[in-house]
């Protein structure tokens, strides 16, 4: 009775204990392999459309290659880097494949935290080294120009627009435009009533959000980050009549709630017409066809060169996300293997097939641009996008000599804490809680005292 | 201090604490035998929290990027001297303050409305009071990506909806109101939590004094203002404390809304010290702020432990 | 000990509507003091849950139809997002988080019962001490202990686990369990307890044969509690582990592909919350008096 229940009782917790404690043991980390000699990776990617597609389509790969397992962590970019960068640091082994954008590259490279692959990459000749675009082959290479990343995808910066409404405001709008005709285009085709914003721009702060289009910017009205002596640049005239220009734009013409949305939110703006141009990636080109709201909108979508300045300096920037293999990986055979599908032409044609041509990874390779299926389908952009990435010029991206490299942003591993200190303040520009001069003195100092203490002044 | 729970609890100074079953004075044999059932827990919860603890003191003692060349090296006082100096974390102290306060006083002021409304007996009332408390259980992560799409956006969401359809213009809440914004929805999470212990608490208000007041003359203010609010105090003190406590550490609802933008108009000192350690990577320097927080969230909330404190030494054994 | 109050009589005021005074005789403006409470109970009641009950009405939505500006309240619904959710690989991290909030609550109840034993039927000296500590540890911002967590749990190999995650779980719900249990044995007639003692029984006996019985709705209701906080923890899930995560994490997978989200969020965010917001349903009242030790009388 009474007398028997705690025994009972403590039974019972102690045989749930063992059973769960069992169980426990049997879910531990994804690393290790499994039965009869499969092996897991991990791979971290970002969670960009193409990237998502890549996923869906694992099971090729799988089949390709019995006896590997591929799991994904997808996350948002600005939530990939620090997730990776902790990892890759700290050497906790979690991934076997990170996805990393061209800035980080040349950063991991030099800390060893990733694998360099060339050797990989000549072993593998149907891998096709050869067929990577040029500009964007050197920006995922080392400082000696060996491979260390696969390039996923290769992009620039343009401008995509609406062209029934840029003719029913009565505009034009250039294959070159310069930044004061797009602004006059942004009044023209602001249409408060219907909910259409002239013109959407990233706001959203984070060094690789809003901070990547207002480089862009800051370099094509003639300012720069630093000057050849490492004297930070934010107060100067040029760079001051920049930011001011971007956030009047925005703040006047620009989408709602501004300083919340990034590209994210701008490609769901667009594609749902609530836009009517929309500045960023040339690899949301598909994206936005692909996703428009109906078949109006996606007809009428066209492309133009990244706008100019007064400096007259070509604009677009220079991106690619590359897939690379940890130094703390357990199999990186199995990494490049997985690598090598992602970023092979026959992944291309297949995402094409598969997931629609507006999909497949572009930039990457000359050959995507030869395949005839392609071309018609991505024949508004394709060619503008190629022009855009051989313009831009990642070594001399400004009209003054600069001490550093990089077109949308500052290739030094400080930039991280920089850039999101500044893209911040900016933010509170765009929002209104501060004036733009105020978020650049600010921007200024604390910019100027990490520079400092990195010890770059001269 | 002059709480009283218990209405015959002796203010003793020394009171050794409860009085269980035997009387006689404790051998050491007994003493050790008592402490034998908690130190299990004890030795856990030591290990999983001092030993943290000591890291992040002494790591805030070392320069340590994980970023820059080099390995960590003492720098000492450096990363102190370093938070002191930082306009960001100042302004993180007080959105810390703004946050944690606005949303604590607003679950008060709204949990005891919304308490004694419920604490009325009126057809369907389990019904209400079970809806009433959801949002204090449904998963936060889920919640707040909701609200940020369906919720905060102007042009989709509801409360742009329903400005519009008032003629208002609607408000760019995540850009232009983030504070406001974090504090709606946390105070719509946490408002139950408040809500539970105020009814508790008028439901065990003492039937014969406000009968008496009743009697002479007092009206339904009167009444609540004598008899109910000062017995309530105690409740409020605890549900306060507990609020207090679980919103200092609000991180999740930060990252997802708003990212701690803009211009780290929404980052508290919790979101901050994570930032500056997963993004920034200077994990000397986090560990400095952490440190700090610590002691600034003991001075803050020291008062509410003597309170704590108080209850637990005067209560009893029924 | 909180009772039902069955008695009509308004307690306090705070009704928009007040009784009008003179003119009325009492029971009609006790009438309508009663008919104000209740509207102002269903009012607030229904406004609290209101947003809940939007998400679930969006999860059924396609996601051209919730993206409208205007809330639609008529439309066709769909499964397809339910059913995207169960095609997006959820079955692991279910069963982890399973895993997680089952066991931790379980080393939780299993420590937390003979530790508030001891803080309580048969005290040690200066218990206050002991519970002190147990609270204080709650006052530590999380963020700050995280960097040493995750570099012990590199060095150790436990990122990426279940395991860390089920320690960490305990670290965070032992105080909580530790302070509604020993409210619970508060609660228990002292009578009850010299009685046995005079008897003749031991300790061993007194705990398991008496307490132990009757503490039964409390530890129900303190496992309650600290799975419903388990399930719903995210910021070590986050930090400490990537693929081999909690629901909370997810989540993140539908974190903006850079298409409309909001349905999916929806169905998502329904699907996690449905076990815990019944645990919560079930645990409510004994909640409170859990979180009260005791104290009113």
């Amino acid at each position: 009775m009474a007398h028997s229940n705690w025994k009972k009782g403590l039974a019972a917790l102690g045989v749930a204990g063992l059973a769960a404690g069992a169980l426990a043991g049997c879910s531990t980390s994804s690393n290790e392999n499994g039965e009869g000699g499969d092996v897991t990776i991990t791979v971290a990617l970002a969670a960009n459309p193409q990237m998502q597609t890549a996923e869906s389509l694992i099971a090729d790969f799988e089949d390709k290659n019995p006896g590997i397992k591929v799991k994904f962590t997808v996350l948002p970019e600005n939530e990939l880097r620090p997730a990776v960068t902790k990892d890759v640091s700290t050497n906790a082994g979690q991934y076997d494949v990170a996805m990393i954008g061209s800035y980080e590259v040349p950063i991991w490279a030099e800390r060893g935290w990733i694998v360099p692959l060339d050797e990989y990459a000549s072993a593998d000749t149907a891998w096709d080294e050869a067929d990577l675009t040029e500009p964007i082959k050197n920006i995922v290479s080392d400082k000696d120009g060996k491979l260390v990343a696969a390039p996923f995808y290769g992009s620039s910066s343009f401008l995509m627009y609406r062209k029934d409404l840029a003719e029913a405001a009565g505009v034009t709008i250039p294959e070159k435009p310069t930044w004061d005709e797009i602004r006059a285009a942004a009044e023209a085709m602001d249409d408060d009533a219907n909910n259409v914003a002239g013109i959407c721009l990233r706001g959203l702060p984070g060094w690789g959000q809003n901070l990547a289009a207002i480089t862009t910017v800051i370099n094509t009205f003639g300012g720069q980050w630093f000057d050849e002596s490492w004297n930070t640049k934010l107060t100067s005239p040029e760079t001051k009549e920049a930011v001011q220009f971007y956030v009047d734009l925005l703040r006047d013409y620009g989408q709602p709630d501004a300083a919340a949305q990034g590209w994210e939110g701008c490609l769901q703006s667009f594609s749902q017409g609530q836009s009517a141009m929309w500045y960023d990636d040339t690899v949301f080109a598909g994206s936005a066809i692909d996703q428009a709201a109906t078949p109006e909108i996606a007809d009428n979508i066209a492309f133009a060169m990244a706008p100019t300045g007064p400096a007259d300096i070509a604009s677009g920037w220079l991106w690619s996300w590359g897939l690379s293999i940890t130094k703390s990986s357990k199999n990186p055979d199995a990494a490049w293997k997985f690598i090598s599908w992602a970023t092979s032409k026959d992944y291309i044609k297949l995402a094409g097939e598969e997931a629609g041509w507006d999909a497949i990874p572009p930039g990457s390779r000359k050959s995507t641009y030869d395949i005839p299926e392609y071309q018609d389908a991505a024949a508004r952009y394709a060619d503008l996008t190629l022009a855009s990435i051989e313009a831009a010029n990642p070594l001399q991206p400004t009209k003054n000599p600069v001490p550093y490299s990089g077109v949308q942003y500052v290739q030094i591993p400080e930039f991280v804490e920089i850039g999101d200190y500044v893209s911040q303040q900016i933010a509170g520009a765009i929002s209104g809680s501060q004036t733009v001069d105020q978020a650049l003195e600010d921007s200024q100092s604390y910019t100027s005292k990490v520079i400092a203490d990195a010890g770059y002044a001269q | 201090m002059s709480t009283t729970l218990a209405s015959q609890a002796d203010e003793t100074t020394e009171v050794v604490g409860i009085e269980p079953i035997a009387s006689p004075p404790m051998t050491r044999a007994e003493k050790w035998k008592r402490r034998g059932p908690l130190l299990p827990a004890l030795v856990f919860t030591l290990l999983l929290t001092q030993i943290p603890f000591l890291l992040t003191l002494i790591f805030s003692f070392q320069r340590w990027r994980l970023l820059g060349a080099g390995e960590a090296e003492f720098n000492w006082g450096q990363n102190y001297v370093n938070v002191v100096q930082d306009g960001v974390f100042w302004r993180s102290v007080l959105n810390t303050v703004v946050m944690t306060g606005g949303t604590t006083i607003a679950c008060l002021v709204l949990g005891l409305l919304i308490a004694i409304f419920l604490n009325h007996a009126f057809p369907g009332r389990g019904l209400a009071r079970t809806l009433a408390i959801t949002p204090f259980f449904v998963m936060p992560v889920a919640v707040t990506l909701f609200w940020k799409s369906a919720m905060f956006d102007p042009s989709f969401g509801l409360f742009g909806f329903i400005s519009k359809s008032l003629g208002l213009p609607a408000v760019s809440w995540l850009s232009e109101q983030p504070m406001a914004a974090l504090i709606i929805l946390l105070t719509w999470r946490f408002v139950p939590f408040a809500m539970l212990i105020l009814i508790a608490g008028l439901q065990s208000a003492p039937q014969d004094q406000l009968e008496a007041a009743q009697m002479d003359g007092a009206g339904l203010i009167g009444r609540f203002r004598h008899v109910t609010l000062p017995h309530l105090r105690p409740f409020i003190e605890l549900a306060a404390l507990l609020l207090a406590m679980n919103l200092i550490q609000t991180f999740g609802e930060i990252a997802l809304l708003t990212a701690g933008g803009p211009a780290y108009a929404t980052t508290n000192i919790t979101y901050y010290v994570y930032l500056t350690a997963f993004n920034s990577f200077d994990f000397g320097q986090a560990s400095a702020l952490g440190i700090v927080a610590l002691i600034l969230t003991i001075a803050l909330i020291l008062p509410m432990l003597r309170l704590l404190s108080g209850i637990f030494k005067t209560e009893g054994r029924r | 000990m909180s009772t039902e109050l069955t008695q009509t009589s308004v307690l306090v005021t705070g009704s928009r509507r007040k009784a009008r005074r003179g003119g009325q005789p009492r029971s009609a403006r006790k009438r309508w003091a009663s008919v104000g409470m209740a509207t102002g109970a269903w009012v607030s009641s229904l406004v609290l849950f209101f947003p809940i009950a939007y998400m679930v009405l969006k999860s059924f939505q396609t996601e051209q139809v919730a993206a409208s500006a205007v809330p639609q309240l008529i439309f066709a619904p769909t499964f397809e997002h339910y059913i995207e959710a169960f095609d997006s690989g959820i079955w692991p991290f279910v069963i982890n988080s399973f895993l997680v909030t089952a066991i931790s609550t379980l080393v939780v109840i299993a420590l937390a019962l003979p530790a508030a034993w001891a803080l309580s039927v048969r005290a040690i000296q200066n218990p206050q001490d002991s519970l002190f500590f147990f609270i204080s540890t709650k006052m530590m911002p999380i963020a700050a202990g995280i960097i040493p967590v995750y570099v012990v749990a590199s060095q150790l190999g436990l990122l990426n686990t279940t395991a860390i995650l089920i320690i960490m779980h305990l670290g965070m719900n032992l105080p909580l369990g530790i302070w509604m249990l020993r409210s619970f044995m508060q609660e228990i007639p002292g009578e009850i307890l010299e009685a046995a003692a005079v008897d003749g029984a031991s300790s061993w006996r007194i705990g398991f044969s008496i307490v132990l019985p009757l503490m039964r709705p409390g530890i129900a209701s303190t496992a309650l509690l600290c799975a419903v906080f388990s399930w719903n923890e995210y910021f070590y899930a986050a930090n400490l582990t990537t693929t081999n995560s909690t629901l909370p994490l997810f989540l993140q997978k539908f974190l903006s592909f850079g298409e409309l989200y909001t349905a999916q969020v929806a169905a998502v965010a329904t699907l996690v919350s449905i076990p815990v917001i019944i645990a919560g349903w079930i645990a409510q009242k004994s909640l409170v008096r859990g979180l009260l030790f005791g104290a009113v009388k």
